[in-house]
């Protein structure tokens, strides 16, 4: 880790105003970290502050090793002397110039003679091979998003920033670019940035997800832990988990693992046990996957495990699944959110109002602080 | 017919082009993107010379250019000669009355320059000089085209501030317009005709010209 620090890009940033921020992570080469979080959460913020287009009050920029800023010393680089390829929201191409003429731009490193041969081989690991000579007006959404990344590359930049790079298109272009940077991503040597607030493109293409909330990044780690073990109750929420709930620990596990909370006038078993005490308050959560739906008539002996029953509040088809809301004894104020497929729904007659079971599997309830 | 005046004119336009266009860019790209208390202030001094009648306008330039103003005096020790009744002082005036004539446009071209575009040319490695050459001013083509034809056919036709700070003196500051005038009071018809017919042509051509090089340059843009 200590090299990839160095070969990577080392991030702190702090400020009140105009927009708070206490930001502080890492991404090594070769890394896509995504940052997620709210509309207005400083995520764009960050990323012009990477590129030295805004300058935060407090803070230190380190790109392999080399300081791009230090407040402390009043180290200050230009964008121009940091080397990053920023892909704008909008895209930001040179509306007067062709495809081509977008990418040579960017190329004032590279020999003259160069330039066109390098500019036309980006453009083919983006798909554009041919296009070189339209005007990004000419070029649908799609095609100007590539030139866009393929001018970002041009630059041979040791930062890539992608600033919500898929919100400009529609859906199906959106899935069609998701899997081209995914492809792309072997060969992005360097650290790179991806900004979106949208979860599943995040947790899809990036190794490392880094959630921010009013500036403050709260929590980075891999999409699999973010989903399984948020740190708080406030980053559980912010990745898009349904069922959060306050209880209370009441006793300790018997031989040092897991525990009971107490929750809604029964106890729950939980696998892990967090260092909470008993009596402490606690906020709990278990994905949706981890809520199994009893078989309504047919009792079988998975139902043991903190069962808990309810009647069925509305129902939402998703595609392919129906997400159920089942309000606990009966409360509409309490509700576990859970998915069935159709064929289960329609041979155990889901349907609003009805009474449901559901088992609580003790290995996916995660305890975490209680919410203030 | 006495070609001397049509020269005249041309070399005044000319000239006020070459020195204003430049200043004027400067300027323009400055209001458009800064921002202070008291700009409007500025704004408002470059559009005055549109909405002062053109005598009161050279009746202030008179005073201030005289031999007797500072700038007047300053500029007869410096060159021997006095800045009024000159083509140096025409020059001066034709300069600052076409000020709103080519720095707003400009302004407006600048402005509509999007501030991402210019900060993606920034973080391409472009130097600050370097984008205006290769993003900002490209983008801006048609607010120059504009501002470039319409401080030439305006200096060309200006009548007031001419006559006020120069005169009208015969191959010294007998600009085409004023040289019209004198031809109609001589009651020469035929000449005032010609005169005029060959500005109006002038006139024309440049607003056409515009027309199809301002449409070139948004065929380019977006």
């Amino acid at each position: 880790m200590a090299d990839n620090r160095i070969n990577g890009l080392e991030v702190r940033l702090q400020q009140h105003s105009p927009i708070p921020l206490a930001a502080e992570f890492h991404c090594a080469r070769g890394e896509m970290l995504a940052i997620v979080g709210p509309s207005g959460s400083g995520k764009t913020t960050i990323l012009r502050m990477l590129a030295g287009l805004a300058r935060p009050t407090d803070g230190s920029i380190h790109s392999a090793g080399e300081p791009w800023l230090d407040t402390r010393t009043g180290v200050f680089c230009k964008p121009r002397q940091r080397r990053v390829g920023y892909v704008f929201q909008d895209y930001a191409l040179f509306p007067h110039m062709s495809a081509l003429g977008n990418l040579t731009l960017a190329m004032g490193h590279v020999p003259q003679g160069q330039r066109r041969q390098r500019a036309l081989e980006l453009l083919d690991m983006v798909n554009l091979s041919g296009l070189e000579s339209l005007h990004p007006g000419q070029l649908s959404g799609g095609q100007r998003q590539r030139v866009a990344v393929a001018r970002a590359l041009a630059r041979d930049p040791s930062v890539l920033l992608l600033d919500e790079p898929f919100a400009a298109v529609d859906q199906v272009t959106r899935r069609k670019l998701h899997l081209e940077l995914a492809a792309l991503r072997d060969r992005l040597l360097m650290p790179t940035l991806l900004v979106t607030h949208d979860l599943e493109e995040a947790a899809a293409l990036a190794d490392r997800i880094c959630v921010i909330h009013h500036g403050e990044t709260l929590q980075t780690s891999t999409p699999e832990v973010l989903f399984r073990h948020p740190h708080s109750a406030l980053v559980a929420r912010l990745m898009g988990m349904r069922n959060i709930f306050q209880a209370q620990v009441v006793e300790p596990a018997d031989a040092g693992r897991g525990c009971r909370i107490h929750w809604q006038g029964r106890d729950l078993e939980v696998a892990e046990r967090a260092g909470f005490a008993p009596g402490d308050p606690v906020s709990w959560t278990i994905p949706a996957s981890k809520v199994l739906m009893h078989r309504r008539g047919r009792p079988s002996r998975g139902e043991h495990e903190n069962p808990v029953s309810g009647i069925a509040g509305e129902l939402t088809h998703l595609g392919d699944e129906i997400l159920v809301n089942l309000w606990v004894d009966g409360d509409p104020k309490t509700w576990l959110s859970f998915f069935i497929s159709h064929h289960v729904a329609e041979r155990n007659d889901v349907r609003a109002g009805v009474e449901l079971a559901v088992s609580l599997l003790a290995d996916g309830i995660h305890l975490m602080a209680p919410e203030a | 017919m006495d070609w001397t005046p049509l020269e005249l004119s041309l070399r005044l336009a000319l000239w006020t082009c070459a020195l204003l266009i430049p200043l004027a860019a400067i300027c323009a790209r400055w209001l458009a993107w800064s921002r202070w208390r008291g700009k409007v202030l500025l704004e408002a001094l470059v559009a005055l010379p549109l909405v002062l009648p053109p005598t009161v306008l050279g009746y202030y330039l008179l005073l201030s250019l005289g031999g007797d103003s500072l700038l007047g005096g300053w500029y007869q020790s410096l060159v021997g000669r006095q800045l009024v009744f000159n083509f140096d002082g025409l020059l001066v005036a034709a300069i600052i009355f076409n000020l709103p004539f080519a720095v707003q446009p400009l302004q407006r071209a600048f402005e509509g320059v999007p501030q991402d575009v210019r900060e993606a040319a920034w973080c391409a490695g472009l130097s600050a000089w370097r984008t205006f050459w290769k993003v900002e001013l490209p983008l801006a083509w048609p607010g120059l085209v504009t501002a470039l034809t319409l401080s030439f056919v305006h200096t060309l036709g200006e009548f007031g501030v001419v006559l006020m700070v120069g005169g009208s003196i015969p191959a010294k500051t007998q600009t085409l317009s004023i040289a019209i005038y004198d031809r109609v009071q001589a009651f020469d018809d035929a000449g005032a005709g010609r005169m005029s017919a060959i500005l109006l042509g002038i006139a024309f051509s440049a607003v056409v010209l515009v027309y199809l090089l301002s449409r070139r340059g948004t065929a380019l843009g977006r």
